[in-house]
């Protein structure tokens, strides 16, 4: 019995950590749902950006107060993980405080945690009253009712329970180092918890283990439970900021893709010598279904766009950068991104029910989740782009379905067929003769 | 003093064996906007000044076909990108000014993957780079100390990193320049952009022009400056709605120069 504590670690542990591998596959498959996309381009450019914008913050810090507590809260989460590999290493071999050797060294390291823990629900405290009391404007949009709210919300009560728990069991540690309690060696410096740990000053000693114990047991499994919690909450940007950054746009914000399917059909349109009618060449691929242009559901769009998806933690920058949002309009780029993730997730767990085959539900996410009146509503204006911290691109998704909406079913709005009419004929977007392009020069 | 215009067209110019260093890109709202169409003159005049050896499509320019990319017909764009592209390469354009942002961002980055490479400036670009040269001089002259706020066009600015060209113009001209409350990465957008120039905007609250000249108003400004023929007419037509088109001036930046130098 006497190995019983690591047994059951161990199970924990690897509970742990195998639904997490579990959820990372799902979410791996899901992403590649989507089209095919080359982004094995501008590589140094792409570390760079990983570096500067997801490890760096620095997008973070344009809007200075939200910015410095986020960083808080992500140096805590990086560095308060070597504290979870003592634990690990802890729990596996049955010792306490296998790192306390370091000496001077693990009394900065404790020392700095705890400090980084503090500030961490300093900040976790300020952003739950952001969200709740000070209701900042980009947190009440109407698609952060309900679950959007409750996720947000209850991402703040583990990030705070896990870092109370963590001075909790250091402050029991500290008053059972002070005893001379066996086991609990003399290690470490506790800032914070020395001032929790007059609480347990009438303690026994039986008591005072009980207490640093369910503190370590709540601490460790909370952590992986929070882990797993990732999958089903907007809060996969912890990981997935890193890959995001890395495959966002290199491109000038201002170029939209050219479809290399219309590129074949117009080349062959301006060809004088393209014979329409020609056989498919020896050895070419059956053409079978011709290319859909543009996008109604997610499996039409690209990877990196639905790797967005996942990415989006719903800060809403994007949306409050964005001029029609801000003059009343349906449009709401983060509404996009969250509706994309929830199409997917659907898809994805329609193929979990239907042993690996998708079986049509009637649904999209054109006009089930983003109405037309949404993506006519954007003016491409790049604002969405420029706020979001951690490279998503709303405004391709909404070209994308746009280019749908037109070229598959010819559902613009009026005004535009008449642009665009106007352009095929007469080559400008007004009812102008081609042939008076120049009068300009003799009018006075 | 009207000076007649020099505009040569690119065809004259191949008749008479010559080839421009620069082509102008006028585009369909500096040809047919009586509106833009002053912007595009007050352009040529300081082409005209600075001697620069330029030249027009004219007849045979075509729309770029931004906006009907941006409407999500990508048939349409490349059709016209392609025309287009023929034409210039016929003509084997190097250098390509516009005075419009769209047909800037169109060219430069949209035009390469269809087989059209060029050098694409903007006109505010191009300007410095006279300036810059000694080819043109300002003064400063009836601008002197005017409070002017820039609106920064999004295809020029977020879309394409230029936000100093327009400004450090309008400091050459001696003025006062003040920036709103969102300017350069922030600019927000006139509300024409994305094909939205030709469509009535979807139900909501306000235009999106007005809450962008509100901001400009805010600036208290004596003049509003644009790079860009749709968000000068968007600019205008917001400082119209809120009646102040008689103590503010919506100017492209070329304008502003040609003024300046009396042209």
């Amino acid at each position: 019995m006497e190995y019983l504590p690591n047994i059951i670690f161990l199970l924990v542990l690897v509970a742990g950590v195998g639904f997490f591998a579990k959820n990372v596959k799902t979410l791996s498959r899901n992403i590649k749902l989507g089209r095919d996309v080359d982004v094995s381009d501008n590589k140094p450019l792409r570390w760079k950006n990983m570096a500067r914008i997801a490890l760096g913050q620095t997008k973070m810090v344009v809007r200075p107060i939200p910015g410095i507590l986020h960083i808080i809260v992500y140096v805590g989460f990086i560095i308060i993980n070597i504290e979870v590999l003592e634990i690990v290493i802890d729990g596996l071999l049955g010792t306490h405080r296998i790192f306390a050797p370091l000496g001077a060294v693990y009394d900065v390291l404790i020392g700095s945690f705890e400090i980084l823990a503090f500030l961490v629900i300093v900040s976790v405290v300020i952003f739950w009253i952001r969200r709740n009391v000070i209701r900042v404007k980009r947190f009440m949009n109407p698609e952060m009712k309900g679950w959007a709210k409750k996720d947000g919300n209850l991402i703040l009560y583990i990030e705070l329970v896990l870092m109370v728990l963590f001075l909790t069991m250091n402050a029991a540690d500290f008053q059972l180092q002070t005893i001379d309690a066996l086991h609990y060696v003399k290690a470490g410096s506790f800032p914070i918890s020395q001032f929790i740990a007059p609480i347990f000053g009438g303690m026994s000693e039986a008591s005072l283990i009980v207490v640093e114990r369910s503190a370590w047991w709540m601490h460790i499994t909370g952590i992986l439970l929070f882990l797993n919690y990732l999958y089903y909450s907007k809060h996969l940007h912890i990981l997935l900021a890193f890959p995001n950054t890395y495959y966002g746009k290199v491109q000038p914000k201002g170029q939209l893709d050219n479809l290399a399917a219309v590129t074949a059909e117009v080349k062959m349109m301006m060809d004088p010598d393209a014979d329409p009618f020609a056989a498919p060449a020896e050895g070419a691929e059956d053409a079978g279904e011709p290319d859909k242009f543009g996008a109604s559901d997610v499996t039409d769009l690209n990877w990196v766009q639905l790797l967005n998806s996942y990415t989006c933690t719903e800060c809403g920058r994007c949306t409050s950068e964005c001029p029609a949002n801000q003059t009343g309009k349906l449009l709401s780029p983060r509404k996009i991104m969250m509706d994309t993730r929830d199409r997917l997730h659907e898809v994805g767990e329609n193929i979990d029910k239907n042993k690996g085959e998708f079986v049509a539900d009637g649904k999209q996410l054109l006009g089930d989740y983003i109405t037309p009146e949404e993506l006519w509503a954007c003016t491409s204006c790049n604002a969405c782009t420029e706020a979001c911290p951690v490279s998503i691109d709303p405004l391709s998704i909404i070209m994308d379905m746009r280019r749908y909406l037109v070229m598959e079913q010819s559902a613009a709005p009026s005004d535009l067929n008449n642009m665009m009419g106007n352009i095929e004929n007469n080559g400008a977007p007004w009812p102008f003769n081609q042939m008076d392009r120049l009068n300009w020069k003799n009018e006075s | 003093m009207s000076n007649e215009l020099k505009v040569p067209t690119m065809a004259e110019l191949f008749a008479e064996g010559k080839q421009p260093e620069v082509l102008f890109w006028v585009g369909c709202a500096g040809s047919f906007d009586d509106r833009a169409k002053k912007i595009t003159k007050a352009f040529v005049k300081i082409l005209n000044k600075a001697n620069v050896s330029f030249a027009v499509l004219g007849t045979e320019e075509s729309c770029t076909g931004d906006p009907a990319k941006r409407a999500g017909n990508e048939f349409l764009f490349q059709m016209q990108a392609v025309t287009n592209i023929e034409v210039m390469n016929a003509y084997e354009v190097k250098k390509v000014v516009t005075a419009c942002p769209h047909c800037f961002n169109t060219i430069k980055n949209e035009y390469p993957g269809l087989g059209g490479n060029y050098e694409v400036v903007h006109h505010t670009q191009f300007l410095k780079d006279l300036l810059t040269e000694g080819k043109i001089t300002m003064e400063g002259g009836q601008y002197k100390g005017k409070r002017i706020t820039f609106h920064d066009p999004c295809y020029l600015g977020r879309a394409n990193g230029v936000y100093e060209a327009p400004r450090d113009l309008i400091r050459k001209l001696d003025a006062e320049l003040v920036e709103m409350k969102n300017c350069k990465k922030k600019g927000l957008c006139c509300g024409a952009g994305g094909a939205q120039m030709f469509k009535e905007p979807e139900n909501g609250s306000k235009d999106v022009n007005v809450e962008r000249t509100e901001q400009a108003l805010d600036t208290k400004p004596e003049i509003i400056a644009a790079g860009c023929p749709f968000c000068n007419t968007m600019m205008t037509d917001g400082v119209k709605s809120k009646e102040k088109e008689g103590d503010v001036e919506v100017l492209d930046i070329a304008e502003l120069i040609a003024n300046a130098e009396d042209l």
